[in-house]
């Protein structure tokens, strides 16, 4: 990425109409590359090529993944790669009412995912199938969201997975209050402490609650990790329609660390991730992590990537893709054969068609259903509601409709 | 209002075009960007995208950066920037993507936007638009599908209207811009794109009020009452209960705050009956507001109490439940059988 110097002060004279005429090729060129390359500060440990890079504050913190854990994590990333392909289609078949994509942001998810204890909790946003996976979050949980059958219905605490929040920003208040009842519980202080960790995109950090979230958890020293991917896009808006800063650079503001990692990068989100933990479980939190990735689909279903974004931006990032790099390393050095990659593609095929089976498959939920979980405690006025509604339906029993 | 512009939507030379919903706010919006350069739009992905409903298509690419913003994902901001380009004497569209998603700026709303002329003593004027897309039917997931409009009637200060056709959809967007008052406009998503309420909207016409209701159907049987997307499905019930020879009358209600009541009154003076239909939950809204005042101003007429078709107390359900929830015709013909056996 050029330096923040360069793209936040526009030429002496330059005034707004600048920004309006349409950009030079060179304008062009530079917003392309400030998209793609994550600058100098950005922490990696596999090379888009697959190549080992040596990291000494973060080598540490993946000592032991050997190949096998390598392996792993690749399968992690194939599987929920082919669940997200699998159910895109489906919504183009009218199975789904909507998908939100994950592809190429697989990396950031399962890398951040695995640094997970099970005494951790995380609170995503709603693209994140790839780190409910790794909290054992069946699919067939999840996927009920988009056939709009219903809203989420995980035990939230037997996996250490917030359900999904949809209202951008939201949930990193929630993760941030969360993470102070850690700290008031006295959880926090040593190797065996807990931490948070919130999901939540590039634009989300121009929301009032995610600025409050800061404040909250640097006042209240909360081990909450920041966790924001940023996908270069907001729906059809840039990174740059919403800061002019890198947004690690943020944190300093607040007083806590960021960090910028390559999001496409499993190994180094799984490290980085680590250590954000780490300080959290020590009572050093909060830490701002800002994966840079991209998003390789639409925003979602609904959206229209064609009407705002450059091709050639696409192609640059496919070189990219986090399951390639992982696939070149296990090869290179043989820690894995075609033998393992033909499995595994196997595996996903078939996990693939069990869950289109599942959604083929799944009942619509029973009319009553509006009326249940509204309140904690009976509601007279709702169970005469739901009471009259039913008889009305009970009223149309035999007939057409 | 400013003289009519000829437009470039569809193409289209004359003044009259056949429109839908969608495609009339946006040539409302040009034509009110034509006549004033002091009429800026802002919001999530209005400009290159031309917003997620591709209500304020192609505006960017002819008003330039400055007048059609892509603002950063930020409600409060939106609003709240608003009232400040409203005081410096600009006079800005809002959008808000989905209804959902207003209530991050339901502070500024409340606190500056409704409050502020009041606060001056008449000294700041807020002359802002807030286009709320609303209402559910779209098989989407929550909130999407929301109907909060109520919330925002009961907040003093606000004036709050709803459309239900495209010539209601064009004249209403206009009238707001030139509101002095900040004006929230509840905009029934599901029928923008609707190709049957496709409907000639005259640009040069003289449009009727922007705060008063209208009878849209007349009928003796019955009236129902609502606004926004509930008029289409009152319309059609009272277009199915004619061929079984009940007459009913169709009040749409159009402007929520202030409620203009009067034609209903007179209405139900001669129906004695009166079904109030909204999406929205019922427990303290506008249908109780609604069904208090008749009972007041029509006691003697009522020939039965004032019932209600609406969404469920609830929070709005999974959208596989969506038909279960909103008011559709059969809920509505249910309703009116039961007015008529009291
Ligand atoms: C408060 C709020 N406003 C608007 C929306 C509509 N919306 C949904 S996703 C989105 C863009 C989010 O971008 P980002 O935060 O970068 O996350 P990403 O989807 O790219 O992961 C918008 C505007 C919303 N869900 N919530």
């Amino acid at each position: 990425m050029s330096s923040p110097e360069q793209w936040t002060h526009p030429e002496p004279g330059a005034g707004p109409a600048a920004t309006a005429a349409e950009p030079t090729p060179e304008q062009v060129i530079a917003g392309l590359r400030a998209t793609t390359e994550g600058g100098a500060e950005l922490t990696q440990l596999l090379t888009p090529e697959g190549e080992r890079v040596a990291s000494a504050q973060f080598d540490p913190y993946v000592s032991d993944v050997d190949d096998e854990a390598l392996r792993n994590l690749y399968r992690d990333m194939v599987l929920v790669r082919r669940a997200d392909r699998e159910s895109n289609a489906m919504q183009r078949q009218g199975q789904l009412g909507i998908w939100v994509p994950l592809l190429g942001q697989e990396a950031a998810q399962i890398g951040s995912g695995r640094a997970l204890r099970p005494s951790d909790m995380a609170f995503p946003s709603y693209r994140e199938h790839g780190v409910a996976w790794t909290r054992g979050v069946d699919f067939r949980e999840l996927i009920g969201i988009f056939r709009c059958s219903d809203h989420g219905g995980w035990d939230f605490r037997h996996h250490g997975f917030h359900p999904y929040t949809i209202v951008i920003g939201n949930q990193v208040l929630n993760a941030t209050g969360y993470a102070m009842g850690q700290k008031f519980e006295g959880k926090v202080g040593d190797d065996n402490g807990e931490a948070t960790i919130v999901y939540f995109g590039d634009g989300a950090t121009s929301q009032g609650d995610v600025h409050e979230g800061f404040v909250w958890s640097a006042v209240y020293d909360a081990p909450v990790v920041f966790f924001c991917q940023n996908n270069q896009w907001a729906i059809s808006e840039p990174t740059e329609r919403q800061s002019r800063l890198p947004l690690y650079q943020r944190a300093r503001g607040y007083g806590f660390p960021g960090i910028r990692v390559d999001g496409n990068d499993v190994l180094a989100c799984l490290a980085v991730t680590r250590w954000a933990l780490d300080e959290c479980r020590h009572g050093n939190g909060p830490v701002l992590i800002e994966a840079f990735t991209y998003r390789m689909d639409a925003h979602t279903t609904t959206d229209d990537p064609t009407r705002y974004r450059l091709s050639d931006e696409l192609e640059e990032w496919k070189l990219k893709d986090p399951i390639e790099r992982v696939r070149a390393h296990l090869a290179r050095g043989g820690g894995a054969d075609q033998e393992f990659f033909d499995k595994i593609d196997a595996e996903a095929d078939s996990f693939a068609a069990e869950l289109r089976d599942f959604v083929f498959n799944m009942p619509d939920p029973p009319p009553e259903r509006i009326f249940r979980n509204v309140y904690a405690e009976p509601s007279p006025v709702l169970e005469a509601q739901r009471r009259e509604y039913l008889a009305y339906l009970d009223g149309f029993a035999g007939s057409e409709h | 209002m400013a003289a009519p512009v000829k437009s470039k939507v569809d193409g289209a030379v004359g003044a009259v075009q056949h429109l839908t919903i969608g495609k009339a706010i946006n040539l409302a919006l040009r034509t009110a960007m034509e006549a004033n350069d002091k009429v800026i739009v802002l919001g999530e992905d209005v400009g290159k995208l031309g917003g997620v409903f591709r209500i304020t298509d192609g505006l960017q690419k002819d008003f330039g950066e400055q007048r059609v913003l892509d603002t950063p994902l930020a409600e409060s901001g939106i609003i709240g920037t608003a009232v400040g380009l409203a005081v410096r004497g600009f006079r800005p569209v809002c959008e808000i993507q989905f209804e959902g998603f207003i209530f991050p700026g339901f502070d500024q709303i409340v606190s500056q936007v409704a409050k502020l002329h009041y606060r001056t003593q008449g000294r700041v004027k807020v002359p802002m638009v807030i286009r709320v897309p609303f209402g559910g039917g779209i098989g989407a997931v929550e909130h999407h599908s929301e109907s909060p409009e109520s919330l925002f009637a009961h907040v003093a200060g606000l004036k709050v209207v709803s459309c239900s056709n495209p010539v209601d959809a064009y004249w209403m967007t206009r009238q707001a811009i030139d509101c002095d008052d900040p004006v929230l406009l509840f905009e029934p998503k599901r029928l923008y794109h609707s190709g049957n309420l496709r409907a000639e909207v005259d640009t040069t016409a003289t449009p009727d009020p922007l705060f008063a209701s209208r009878v849209v159907r007349t009928g003796d049987a019955a009236t129902l009452v609502a606004y926004g997307p509930s008029v289409k499905v009152c319309l059609d019930a009272a277009t199915a209960a004619q061929e079984e020879g009940t007459s009913l009358e169709v009040i749409d209600l159009r402007t929520l705050s202030p409620l203009d009541l009067d034609p209903v009154f007179e209405s139900v003076r001669r129906t004695g009956r009166l079904i109030a239909v909204s999406e929205a939950p019922s427990e303290s809204s506008l249908t109780s507001e609604i069904a208090m005042r008749v009972q007041q101003e029509c006691f003697y007429s009522l020939e039965a109490p004032v019932l209600r078709v609406t969404g469920f107390d609830t929070p709005y359900p999974p959208a596989k439940l969506e038909e279960d929830y909103l008011p559709d015709l059969d809920r509505v013909l249910h309703t009116v059988d039961r007015s008529l056996a009291w």
